[in-house]
């Protein structure tokens, strides 16, 4: 059909219309699959940009919520470095976000520190030791873990941790930052290991045979050779755990105690930012101040996983220089 | 059907292979083959894709023990000593040296290319390490052109270098067999002619195994020549006779001559 189209020989009136416009000769008939393509391109673009778009355009809501305080009322630097938040006292509201962010940031942190070992470790055990039945059972239920919702983890973290780390640790109360950072890590570990994994697949079969050749044992094959190769994916990994962890809300709402306080330990109960926000987001009136700042603090966890992704991205490209 | 073995006088078989067959799941790749690898020989190993040649390679390394399925019958023995009952296997790797058929550039720098394989043996002192890395280069005929640049990435080198850098690194932990598994498929001709000449100046230090689909390589290169067929030896014999006008078996002359094949 295509070639019929482009075989007919142009009649005198079509090339005089053709010569002096566009850069398509008329006589060259778009037949209905180059419309199809076109619209297909621009159906793919619109999904690629769509991204973008749905960023931004969260990003513009958050932010017209809480410029009103961002950009009047609020003191910044009273409300990043102070720890009182008594957002609806009657007497003197102070906005200080001090303790959520050490809130925050310990629970992450701690889960962090369990969860980056475990998971790049259960990563590596899953793709370079496991074969067959053992590895595709494992994945599957590794994959499961990640299916669980986070509600059900702070079921786990009241009625099975709370008394567990009571009776352990011999602390006055078992919601605290271990118990949450515990259920953090455990709800990012299969992430890690899902994209640690396939980071480490990636790196290709004839690295490992060149190294074994040379007589490198199998952990000699897998710190010098492997996690070098893989160390792009596996920064990914650890990163979309950080985020997991940072952005958490339900469970650790349920499982820190939310309590505003600056931890001495880790058997002390904290709030999170996220907790905070969706604790007090309903009760707050549309419109007035303890709203607006919520939204402020929406905007700071913002921020936070900007940074946490922008550092990622430098850290990968000072790699590749090297 | 193996003619021109060597003589019970001659001294011990560098490599001897006995009885080999391998079979992946349950395909047999390699039909029960023997032959014998002289020390210091340019021992070449000739037939077309799918007749065994790499597998064999593998099998002496015993890295053929990472492919799934792989399974091996017969004997191997290095100096006399099966392989199959060597204790430590990355010691057996490291007497053996393996250059793969495209270059396999580790995510490293060059010197640490190079250096990979003494450190994974324990070697840990920088200065040592240089000179080793230095000879190797040197003997692999790179050094000149990679001397100003020994930290950047291996992998940013030509095909060719990186070929060169991969016969260094089989060099680093001084094997006493090098394995080169067509080494020349990725390479221009003059570079591969500059790599020959290294070969034919290593074997004094060493007894090589080289498998190669050019023919003529094998003519130029090698002492005695094996001719693979399916995973059956065809023939092997020394070189004047597998490419004389009258070799033991006729398939073997078609071959090399290019009437089939």
């Amino acid at each position: 059909m295509e070639e019929d189209a482009i075989k007919v020989s142009p009649t005198s009136t079509e090339l005089a219309e053709a010569t002096p416009s566009g850069p398509e000769p008329p006589w060259r008939r778009r037949p209905l699959e180059a419309y199809a393509e076109l619209a297909l391109e621009w159906l793919i673009r619109l999904c690629g940009v769509s991204a973008i778009l749905f960023v931004f355009g969260i990003f513009f809501f958050v932010f017209r919520e809480g410029a009103g305080m961002l950009f009047g009322k609020l003191d910044l630097l009273r409300f990043l470095f102070t720890k009182e938040w008594y957002p609806t006292s009657l007497s003197n509201v102070r906005y200080g976000v001090l303790a959520l962010i050490i809130g925050t940031g310990s629970v992450t942190v701690l889960a962090m520190a369990i969860a980056v070992p475990f998971g790049l470790g259960a990563a590596i055990f899953v793709s370079e030791f496991c074969s067959g039945r053992v590895k595709e059972t494992l994945k599957i239920v590794i994959e499961l873990l990640a299916a669980i919702p986070s509600v059900v983890w702070g079921f786990i973290g009241i009625s099975v941790m709370n008394p567990l780390i009571q009776e352990l640790f011999d602390a006055s109360i078992g919601l605290n930052v271990l118990n949450g950072a515990l259920l953090l890590a455990l709800m990012s570990v299969p992430i890690m290991v899902s994209i640690g994994e396939d980071a480490l697949k990636a790196v290709p079969d004839s690295h490992r045979e060149a190294a074994l050749a040379l007589g490198s044992t199998r952990w000699q094959t897998i710190y010098r050779v492997l996690l070098p190769s893989a160390k792009n994916g596996l920064l990914a990994a650890v990163l979309l755990g950080v985020g997991r962890a940072v952005g958490e809300t339900m469970a650790v709402l349920m499982a820190t105690g939310h309590s505003l306080n600056i931890p001495r330990s880790v058997l002390d109960p904290v709030r999170t930012l996220t907790a905070t926000i969706a604790a007090e987001l309903g009760e707050a009136s549309v419109g007035s101040d303890h709203y607006q700042v919520l939204f402020v603090i929406g905007i700071l966890l913002f921020t936070i996983t900007f940074f946490v992704n922008l550092a990622a991205d430098l850290v990968v490209k000072g790699i590749k220089k090297q | 059907m193996v003619s021109g073995l060597v003589s019970a006088s001659a001294p011990p078989p560098k490599i001897e292979v006995s009885g080999l067959e391998l079979y992946y799941g349950k395909k047999r790749a390699i039909h029960g083959i023997s032959f014998e690898v002289k020390a210091h020989e340019i021992f070449a190993v000739i037939g077309p894709a799918q007749s065994g040649k790499s597998s064999l390679l593998r099998c002496l390394n015993r890295t053929i023990e990472f492919v799934p399925g792989a399974q091996i019958r017969g004997k191997i023995a290095v100096d006399g000593q099966d392989t199959a009952r060597v204790k430590n296997v990355f010691e057996l790797r490291r007497r053996i040296g393996m250059v793969a058929p495209l270059p396999v550039g580790l995510p490293l720098s060059i010197h640490d290319n190079v250096a990979f394989a003494p450190r994974a043996a324990g070697l840990r002192d920088p200065k040592k390490l240089e000179e080793l890395v230095e000879r190797c280069l040197r003997q692999a005929a790179l050094w000149d052109e990679v001397k100003d640049r020994l930290h950047s990435l291996g992998t940013k080198l030509s095909g060719g270098q990186q070929q060169r850098l991969t016969i260094a690194r089989a060099l680093s932990h001084r094997p006493e067999i090098l394995c080169l598994d067509e080494f020349s498929i990725a390479i221009d001709p003059v570079t591969t002619m500059r790599i020959e000449d290294v070969l034919k100046e290593l074997r004094r230090e060493m007894t090589i195994v080289l498998v190669t689909n050019l023919v003529q390589q094998a003519r130029r290169l090698a002492d005695r020549t094996l001719f693979l067929w399916n995973g059956e030896v065809v023939e092997c014999d020394r070189n004047d006779v597998i490419f004389s006008e009258k070799p033991g078996n006729r398939k073997t002359y078609e071959y090399v001559n290019g009437t089939f094949g």
